[in-house]
């Protein structure tokens, strides 16, 4: 019944177009949430103030579902992709800013004076030492980010009338169709699932790998 | 000689230095005013008990930090921050993990501006020659050994040219075989390379084996107390009774120092009743378990 559903939304297209433009939306959202995420947390992992006062404030909106994000994304874009890339963003930017500050807070810092004597200062320091002596925790805030951020398309898209995998979930759910429900939840797993072992652990294993971490 | 001529001649000099640490008990004064000066191409090594401030003196050298009062000066210049031409070797590796062997020793030499990639790798493969492990360039920092990571350590911080090499205890995290060798090779790179060392250690055979000049220093607050000149050939071996007996001498004058420092006479601890000590964690003969 369910892969009977899943052939025909191929079959009229409807699937592939939804799960492209669902990608799409989370690929350009998570980019955002990159850049966001990147100098929000070399920010707060500079400093001690911010950490101590924006920090927490991420920390709890971090406790804030993805769908939560999503009345305000309404009010404020009304039914546009803006709202959909708001939510993404806002679902998934703490998760990588906390993650880039604590790595960045983790770093052994016989690296970074290391680095110091070695004529390494100012913004060469982040780029070339830091960061990457914190890429190990930072992967897994990224990996975090992703999965938030796909809760966060899938949750906008149900409330948009815009093509996506949310939108198909939505229009099961109006017609009572159980089969296209569950298909669509089988489709939003399995790209979930595929994406974080196909990019993010491969990225996880290379770079234990090279520093000799211990691989599960 | 007149005194303008020695200044001019030291590499390293240190006019009156000494460093306070700010901190929330009050003021720890780590290192009182100390003068030395240090001539090109000399191995020195500083030697004391645990935070007699040898270190901090050495990253003084460094310009890791600031000193309190008085200044350092290399080639007669004021010394304001770390520069290339002083580099460290820190008693952990320090090498990135992130990097293999060779692009580790590249990253010294990234601020050498008139090389170009190629002379980089070329620079950075004959440094790994001179340490022996050229069949290692491609290998990350966790396959090798301890001994292999403090050589890439060694080469990283030579492959630069610096004049001076400044290393804290470099060897402390080291097996006693691994050791050995590592002092005969360093002493022939030294030979090679011309560098001024200068050597922080609390291992005096070590010292006597390795420096031309042993500076021993006094408890905290530290300063120089006394300087032995070790006239022996090189290369020195640290089984040989000559270094033994220069170990020795350096020896007898450390612990006087640290004897003073802990003088029953003068501390106030409370004298520990080692009965009621045992009787409390239930030590008890034959009571198995």
């Amino acid at each position: 019944m369910v892969f009977d559903r899943l052939s025909e939304l191929i079959a009229d297209h409807s699937l592939p177009v939804a799960i492209a433009c669902s990608l799409k939306r989370l690929c350009l959202g998570y980019l955002i949430t990159l850049a966001v995420g990147f100098v929000t947390g070399i920010l707060l992992g500079w400093s001690n103030w911010l950490r101590d006062s924006i920090g927490t404030l991420l920390m709890g909106f971090q406790s804030l579902p993805s769908v939560a994000w999503v009345p305000l994304a309404t009010i404020w874009f009304g039914l546009s992709e803006t709202a959909i890339y708001f939510v993404i963003v806002m679902s998934s930017v703490g998760a990588v800013a906390m993650a880039v500050s604590d790595g960045i807070h983790g770093v052994n810092p016989l690296y970074v004076h290391a680095a110091r004597t070695m004529g390494v200062r100012g913004f060469g320091m982040v780029r070339r030492v830091v960061l990457p002596a914190a890429f190990p925790s930072i992967i897994t805030g990224l990996k975090l980010g992703w999965t938030f951020g796909w809760h966060g398309v899938v949750a906008a898209e149900m409330m948009q009338a815009l093509p996506g995998l949310g939108f198909l979930l939505y229009m099961g759910r109006e017609l009572a169709d159980m089969s296209q429900v569950l298909g669509i939840m089988f489709v939003v797993i399995a790209i979930g699932f595929l994406v974080e072992r196909l990019f993010f652990a491969t990225i996880e294993r290379r770079i234990r790998e090279r520093w000799g971490l211990k691989t599960k | 000689m007149t005194e303008a001529a020695v200044q001019a001649a030291a590499k390293v000099s240190l006019r009156g230095v000494s460093k306070r640490f700010e901190t929330k008990k009050g003021v720890l004064e780590a290192l009182r005013p100390t003068t030395l000066d240090i001539a090109e191409g000399e191995f020195v090594v500083f030697v004391g008990p645990s935070g007699c401030g040898k270190s901090t003196l050495l990253n003084l050298i460094a310009g890791l930090e600031q000193p309190s009062e008085g200044e350092v000066l290399i080639d007669g210049k004021r010394v304001t921050g770390p520069g290339y031409d002083r580099l460290m070797l820190f008693q952990e590796h320090a090498l990135f993990p992130w990097l293999n062997v060779l692009h580790n020793l590249e990253f010294s030499l990234k601020r050498k501006k008139n090389l170009n990639r190629r002379e980089r790798r070329e620079v950075a493969r004959y440094y790994l020659t001179l340490v022996r492990l050229e069949k290692f360039e491609n290998s990350y920092i966790h396959e090798l050994s301890g001994g292999m990571r403090q050589r890439v350590a060694l080469a990283r911080a030579l492959a630069p040219n610096p004049g001076i090499l400044l290393m804290d205890e470099p060897f402390g995290a080291l097996d006693a075989l691994t050791r050995d060798e590592l002092y005969i090779h360093l002493q022939e790179i030294w030979q090679k390379t011309k560098k001024t060392i200068i050597f922080v250690t609390h291992n005096v055979r070590e010292a006597a084996c390795l420096g031309d000049r042993v500076c021993v220093f006094s408890n905290r607050p530290g300063r120089i107390k006394s300087v032995f000149r070790i006239k022996l050939p090189r290369i020195r071996m640290m089984y040989d009774p000559a270094v033994s007996a220069e170990g020795a001498r350096v020896l007898t004058e450390l612990k006087t120092e640290v004897h003073e420092s802990v003088d029953p006479r003068k501390s106030n601890e409370k004298t520990v009743n080692h009965d009621r000590i045992l009787s409390l964690t239930g030590h008890t003969m034959g009571d198995g378990i």
